[in-house]
């Protein structure tokens, strides 16, 4: 039985990783899942120098989903690449490394620094719906994305995967550019943007007003657009978006994923990649699925 | 060896205040490691609740292998487990966070409202002279137990029983005074007890609280403004639920 994946010629063993953000650099869930078994870690977004996030609260839950307003919190590149790199190295899995920024020379300078660095492929955050300067400005104009995508490509030593937003009018044109721009992968979707309202305080429930909805309330959004960009780009995709269970997984993969990021259900229960890695081998032996790659955009 | 998430049978569950219940489970290999002031996350049975509830640790039996949980119902999440009885199991993770450093230092242990129930284990456990401030709206809960391990002292909104006000109006009143302070309650209560510590250059241990999502460290979700800049953020901000919940009250800013 093959579980293998390939992601802009880096071989996963399986296609399982975090989404960025919600696994830290993995220190933190070392204690409840052997990072060994993941196909990846995709680590929380690194800038080139640290940043504070936004004022609490950040976090509120709302029905079936989450919503986040971190603001990209981060040690900054320098911390990141003295401490989370080598702990990453200690485990037998791929590393992707989630980069933010505020300017297209910001991204560059953290690509840069990493062009050294014995890590798989850089993911680069143009979504953050969050963060006032950068990230979605990026990623809600396919001009802005091409280019982004250019400068990136010009510099990186690792496979690109640029990682889109859902909120736009047309996710495949966003794909197109990034295709365009030169990029040698996709993740999508990252959060849609939401808002609560505490209606006992009569303010916002989130210190930023508006904040990132995640968790299975989103699934159904998340699968179409994956199934929409596979079949409008030739890219690799990494398919996240309310990725609670096994069956979850597979319909990203089913709808043209190549690989599946978990990320809400982290928080739901600090197993979640552990138990989806078995589901999915126990659906390939229920169903004698020899090789996973069968699965992958197997519905038309 | 470390936390652990499990499926804990609930031993007995009570109704003690308005709103609010007492839970005993059974969760040997939480309550083996669990120190005062840790807390635990407890999980909704309903999928469409996604996010743990942090709850503090009230009480520690390493012998019977079991926790106790004294907690308000805030919401639909913890509605659901107020309603849980012994025929039930309950998700839990722990122990998490930080707790109290205890010290033989005579004590002023602090607690208003739902930051009552983690200071009755951290009584238990210290071994020093003591005086206990709770603080309530209007309704006591928890008091008489607190009896056993110190003086106590009580504070209410309205004046119902206790000083009328604050735990710190009831400081004042009755002039209570200690070497090392331990408080939990809501961040306006903390914000008095820090002032208080600072002017009369008393050591504090602050409980804080803060919406939270992972629960061990990994999201972010749940910082506080810490003084300096932070050895692991590289910002100035902590982490409440893995760098706390307890802080000294120097280290914050609230």
């Amino acid at each position: 039985m093959n579980t293998k994946v390939n992601i802009a010629g880096v071989e996963l063993k399986n296609p399982i990783t975090v989404a960025s953000g919600t696994f830290g650099s993995g220190m933190e869930y070392d204690e409840f899942v052997d990072l060994n078994i993941l196909g990846a870690v995709t680590t929380k977004g690194v800038a080139n120098v640290p940043w504070e996030g936004n004022k609490t609260p950040r976090i509120a839950e709302t029905y079936g989903g989450m919503l986040n307003a971190i603001g990209l919190q981060n040690p900054g590149i320098d911390t990141f690449m003295e401490r989370d790199i080598p702990f990453l190295k200690t485990k037998d899995t791929k590393i992707i490394v989630n980069v933010c920024g505020k300017s297209v020379e910001d991204y560059v300078s953290v690509v840069e620094r990493l062009s050294d660095c014995d890590i798989d492929l850089l993911e680069i955050n143009v979504s953050c719906p969050n963060v006032k300067e950068g990230g979605i400005a990026y990623g809600q104009n396919p001009k802005s994305l091409y280019e982004i995508t250019k400068a990136i490509k010009a510099k990186a030593k690792q496979p690109v995967i640029m990682k889109l937003s859902p909120n736009v009018t047309d996710i495949t044109e966003m794909a197109k550019a990034a295709e365009a721009g030169g990029t040698d992968a996709l993740s999508l979707i990252n959060t849609l943007t939401g808002m609560k309202i505490d209606v006992k305080k009569r303010t916002f429930a989130i210190a930023n007003k508006t904040a990132g909805l995640s968790g299975p309330a989103i699934k159904p959004v998340a699968v179409r657009m994956v199934y929409q960009v596979a079949n409008a780009v030739k890219l690799p995709i990494i398919g996240m978006g309310g990725c609670m269970c096994a069956e979850d997984a597979l319909e990203f993969l089913m709808a043209g994923a190549t690989a599946v990021a978990v990320g809400t259900a982290n928080f739901n229960n600090p197993y979640a990649t552990r138990d989806i890695i078995k589901g999915i081998e126990d659906y390939m032996i229920d169903n004698n699925i020899q090789d996973i790659n069968e699965l992958i955009g197997c519905v038309k | 060896m470390g936390k652990v998430k499990i499926s804990a049978n609930i031993v007995r569950q009570e109704n003690i205040a308005t709103d609010i219940f007492s839970m005993i489970i059974k969760a040997k290999e939480i309550a083996d490691l669990a120190r005062p002031g840790q807390f635990v996350d407890l999980y909704s049975s309903d999928g469409s609740r996604l996010l743990p509830r942090p709850i503090s640790i009230c009480g520690i039996d390493k012998q019977a292998g079991t926790l106790r949980l004294v907690y308000r119902i805030a919401g639909k999440g913890t509605r659901e487990f107020s309603e849980l009885t012994s025929e039930h199991q309950i998700d839990v993770l722990g122990p998490l966070g930080n707790g109290f450093t205890l010290s033989d230092k005579k004590a002023i242990i602090i607690g208003g409202g739902i930051g009552i129930p983690p200071m009755l284990q951290l009584a238990k456990s210290l071994d020093c002279e003591k005086s206990i401030v709770l603080g309530y709206r209007d309704e006591e809960f928890l008091s008489a137990e607190f009896k056993k391990y110190g003086t106590v002292y009580m504070s209410s909104d309205n004046g119902a029983f206790g000083v009328k006000g604050t735990v710190m109006d009831a400081i004042k009143e009755y002039g209570i005074t200690g070497d090392v302070i331990y408080a939990c309650g809501p961040t306006p209560m903390l914000k008095a007890v820090k002032d208080y510590a600072e002017q009369n250059n008393i050591e504090a241990q602050l409980s804080l609280e803060e919406r939270m999502a992972c629960g061990i460290g990994a999201c972010l979700g749940c910082v506080c403004s810490s003084k300096d800049v932070d050895d692991h953020s590289k910002v100035k901000n902590k982490r409440v639920c893995k760098d706390g919940p307890v802080f000294y009250a120097e280290e914050v800013e609230l």
